[in-house]
């Protein structure tokens, strides 16, 4: 029974599972709830409705009262049903109330990815937050802040425009009389004020006015990070648990068809199940449970399928292209005109490999059954379809579901899925326990899913100044994200492919755009290379873009690209690369080193300039960048999953290798403010440009032009 | 068979009954509730599961617990005295040198275990000893201003 709860608990402190009287009650009535969140505005909850059911329609905050709570003391609570992994969510989404609300930002206690809690604010996704999320937040905000100003002028007799409200206080100009947030909750109708729904014309903050938002406020629990009092998702403890492990498929595909589990059910304290396919055991430490499925694993007879190897996976890929029915290609002029029209015309094909995500924190879960109720604690990006799904699965109706994502170890796109949660809630059903599943390193690089492969085929021309004149693009598998050309190009046919993938793939950080400008990036520099051009000047000269153009020409500046093109030896190169994806731009120069005895890339410098709109949190942008960056060396040179016989061949970091410190350059970042559009977010796009500045690069240095991902390097030079 | 096992952790004496060739990080995380320690790949190559033994850095994944007998250990949860962060600490929220945070841990611990070994590290030498910490964020560059920062709030 909730009691003394504190919001501080639930913004991912430790005692976010460890306290049974956290109310882990699935149906938090009234009173638990203004508990919860101390008391304050009267939220009505009727009994054995989930909180969040009732108060969100199906996609965000419907009312005021679902996105903000302000208790008699005063204390401000904002709910959203977005997820922390390391992208900065909460810090922004916490200024964001905090600048429509008045106050400072440690003032605001933030509610995140909890559906008994928190309005459905979608998927963690796609760089949503800060375009979608962001704004709703403020809307939701602003209008507390008026519907509050409001309640103050009715107190007073006087008009809204008499009142003045700065720091959680509404003062009256003239005669100085104030009154706080906290006031007013405690003697007005504030309840009542807020079950109305956000006013669509509510107003929020003109950027030249933020005094929250466009600073760099840091994550609001790093405090609890750092003393590991933060609690992550495979961190969750429950009274009387266990540790739970499932029987894996020796290959992709394969079914059982027998196994014997006595072995496992012989064992003390081990409870085994069996339902279908699904073959799980639980026990008091993971170890046990380990030893109990390894037990039963060994009787198990499997009957396994076919399946292409990464050896052969191009020409599979290219195989099974589906280029009619939905996948039309986008076309504009008539190519065929424009080769007819060029002087010159080039046609390659790139190639890049499935890459996972390695969220440095595996896929983990913690559920729990009450009188049939299921509380489930996991690292997936959207609560609501964890609870979706798990009402499909375990045929209850979803309100009787409760999904909890404590701030989780990264994701990257890739914990979109919910398996752990499943997996945990089955076997804690069965064993009438709490019951926690912790993937290990080697199931996620095998079961989670991948970044798709691609084959992608582009074709270029030339007329005799230089200018192309016609562009084909075609990408088989990995998808449309930024596939179409920002440059000026009369003639384009722009096609995405599906294929038949032979690995279970999904997003992953800005999705195929990487792949996309790795093509289309490298592609233009050996146009630029055919036309006589310097790969700068090639660019611009198509370019129309303004926001494109202003990155490249800062990078250009700051790297002192014009000198250090002059520069280039056969073992050192520099390389630039540009583009657009989810509206925001960026634009890097990257400097080489090649062991052309070995045939080793190594990147020495990387020069990025990065705009998505007004800024909002400086320092969280700049480690998103950092982390782009990096990564995008990791997807750039090395990392590939490689498969046979429907078996992942490198499921480890011995056999895949991510980036390390040895492997970080020199990093100079430029953010570009730009404040007259809205904000996008960062997170994604600026590890578009790597990739093809690197491949770009190491052709300046040795004219070797590398057509896929990872580049691993360049034929040795024979001494 | 179920061996009885003392460690000291964060100055505590704690015995445990286990199965001797589980690993000190499981021993930590389900036995003894200390979660700050994180499992990160299980076979020594990421470095999440840092943690002092006797004042040297291990990872306790690939450590049997069965080798930690009598041994001080300390953990993320033992750094910090009271309120008062430990340098390291301080360094990594000072650098904000914090995404997700769940490598955080580990590089604490391997900067404190640096630390002690070397005072005043080059930036060569903290490369090479934190090469076998991973940050899947790729918040290295933050990562190196806070082990820097903490070098020099040592020094004075
Ligand atoms: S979990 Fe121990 S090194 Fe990765
Ligand atoms: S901060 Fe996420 S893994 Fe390092």
């Amino acid at each position: 029974m909730a009691t003394d709860l504190s919001v501080d608990q639930r913004c991912g402190s430790k005692s976010c599972e460890s306290s049974d009287e956290l109310g882990h009650e699935l149906d938090l009535n009234r009173r638990q709830f203004v508990q919860l969140l101390g008391a304050g505005l009267l939220i009505t909850v009727s009994g054995g409705v989930g909180l969040a059911q009732r108060r969100s329609s199906s996609r965000g905050a419907r009312t005021v009262a679902a996105r903000v709570h302000i208790g008699e003391d005063g204390r401000i609570t904002v709910m959203t049903g977005k997820v922390e992994e390391g992208q900065g969510a909460r810090a922004q989404l916490t200024q964001a109330a905090a600048e429509e609300l008045r106050v400072t930002a440690d003032e605001v206690h933030l509610i995140m990815a909890d559906t008994s809690l928190v309005p459905d604010d979608g998927i963690t996704a796609g760089s949503r937050t800060t375009p979608s999320t962001v704004p709703a937040v403020r809307r939701g905000a602003a209008a507390a802040r008026e519907l509050l100003t409001r309640l103050a002028a009715e107190q007073w007799q006087l008009k809204t425009s008499a009142l003045d409200v700065d720091d959680g206080t509404i003062t009256h100009k003239a005669t100085k009389r104030t009154m706080t947030y906290a006031q007013l909750a405690g003697k007005t109708d504030v309840a009542g004020a807020f079950e109305q729904s956000v006013p669509s014309d509510v107003t929020v903050t003109p950027v030249s006015e933020w005094e929250v938002l466009g600073s760099s406020v840091p994550r609001p629990n790093s405090r609890d990070i750092v003393t590991a009092e933060h609690r992550f998702p495979s961190d969750i403890r429950r009274p009387n648990m266990l540790y739970g492990k499932v029987l894996r498929p020796p290959s992709y595909g394969a079914t059982l068809t027998s196994i014997d589990l006595s072995a496992a059910e012989a064992m003390k304290d081990v409870v085994v199940v069996r339902e279908d396919q699904f073959v799980g055991c639980a026990a008091p430490t993971s170890f046990r449970a380990t030893q109990a499925l390894k037990a039963i694993a060994k009787t198990a007879s499997w009957q396994t399928v076919s399946h292409p190897s990464s050896k052969e996976i191009f020409s599979h890929l290219k195989k099974n292209a589906r280029t009619g029915g939905r996948s039309r290609p986008r076309t504009r002029g008539s190519v065929d005109k424009g080769f007819a029209d060029a002087s010159k015309v080039l046609s390659e094909t790139y190639r890049v490999a499935y890459i996972q995500h390695t969220p440095m924190e595996p896929r983990a879960a913690t559920a729990e059954w009450k009188d049939g109720k299921l509380t489930v604690w996991t690292g997936i990006d959207w609560p609501q379809r964890a609870q979706r799904d798990l009402a499909r699965t375990f045929q209850i109706p979803a309100e009787q579901i409760r999904a909890i994502v404590p701030d989780m170890g990264s994701g990257f796109g890739g914990k979109h899925s919910g398996e752990a949660a499943e997996e945990a809630a089955r076997l804690a059903k069965a064993a009438g326990r709490p019951v926690a599943v912790h993937w290990t390193r080697a199931e996620e690089f095998t079961w989670a899913y991948f970044r798709p492969a691609a084959v992608i085929e582009c074709k270029g021309g030339l007329d005799a100044n230089g200018s192309l004149t016609a562009w084909e693009f075609t990408n088989i598998n990995a998808g449309g994200a930024a596939i179409d050309t920002p440059y000026n190009i009369p003639n384009t046919k722009i096609l995405s492919a599906s294929s038949d993938s032979p690995l279970r793939q999904g997003p992953y950080r800005c999705l195929a755009a990487t792949a996309n400008n790795f093509a289309r990036e490298s592609f233009m520099d050996e146009l630029a290379a055919a036309a006589g051009t310097d790969p700068l000047a090639f660019r611009l000269a198509h370019l129309q873009n303004e926001r494109i153009r202003t990155v490249l020409q800062t990078v250009a500046e700051h790297f002192d690209w014009a000198a250090r093109r002059k520069k280039v030896t056969d073992e050192v190169g520099v390389g630039l690369a540009c583009g657009t994806e989810k509206n925001s731009c960026v634009a890097a120069c990257v400097e080489v080193a090649i062991d052309r005895k070995r045939g080793e890339i190594k990147v020495l410098e990387v020069c990025e300039a990065f705009e998505c709109g007004p800024i909002q949190n400086p320092a969280n942008l700049l480690s998103q960048v950092h982390g782009c960056i990096i990564m995008g060396l990791g997807g750039a040179l090395r990392e590939e999953m490689r498969f046979e016989d429907g078996k992942i061949l490198n499921a480890s970091f011995s056999g895949y290798l991510v980036p390390r410190f040895k492997d970080v350059p020199k990093i100079d970042v430029h953010l570009v403010n730009k404040t007259d559009i809205p904000s996008a977010g960062g997170g994604e796009t600026p590890i578009i440009a790597i990739a093809p500045a690197i491949g770009n690069a190491v052709f300046a240095a040795t004219g070797i032009r590398i057509r896929s991902m990872p580049m691993r390097g360049i034929p040795p030079r024979r001494v | 068979m179920d061996t009885a096992i003392k460690l000291i952790v964060n100055g505590k004496e704690e015995t445990v009954v286990t199965d001797p060739a589980r690993s000190l990080l499981d021993v930590l995380r389900e036995d003894l509730g200390l979660t700050g320690a994180k499992y990160g790949c299980g076979e020594g190559l990421c470095g999440a599961c840092t943690v002092l033994m006797d004042g040297k850095r291990v990872l306790s994944c690939a450590t049997p617990v069965a080798k930690a007998d009598k041994k001080e250990i300390t953990t993320i949860e033992g750094l910090a005295a009271g309120d008062s962060l430990h340098p390291v600490q301080k360094a990594f929220l000072e650098e904000g040198a914090i995404q997700c945070g769940y490598c955080t841990p580990g590089m604490i611990l391997s900067t404190v275990a640096l630390l002690r070994e070397k005072p005043h590290p080059t930036d060569e030498q903290i490369i090479e000893w934190m090469n076998g910490n991973i940050c899947r964020c790729n918040g290295y560059p933050k990562i190196m201003n806070a082990i820097r920062r903490a070098a020099g709030s040592d020094r004075r």
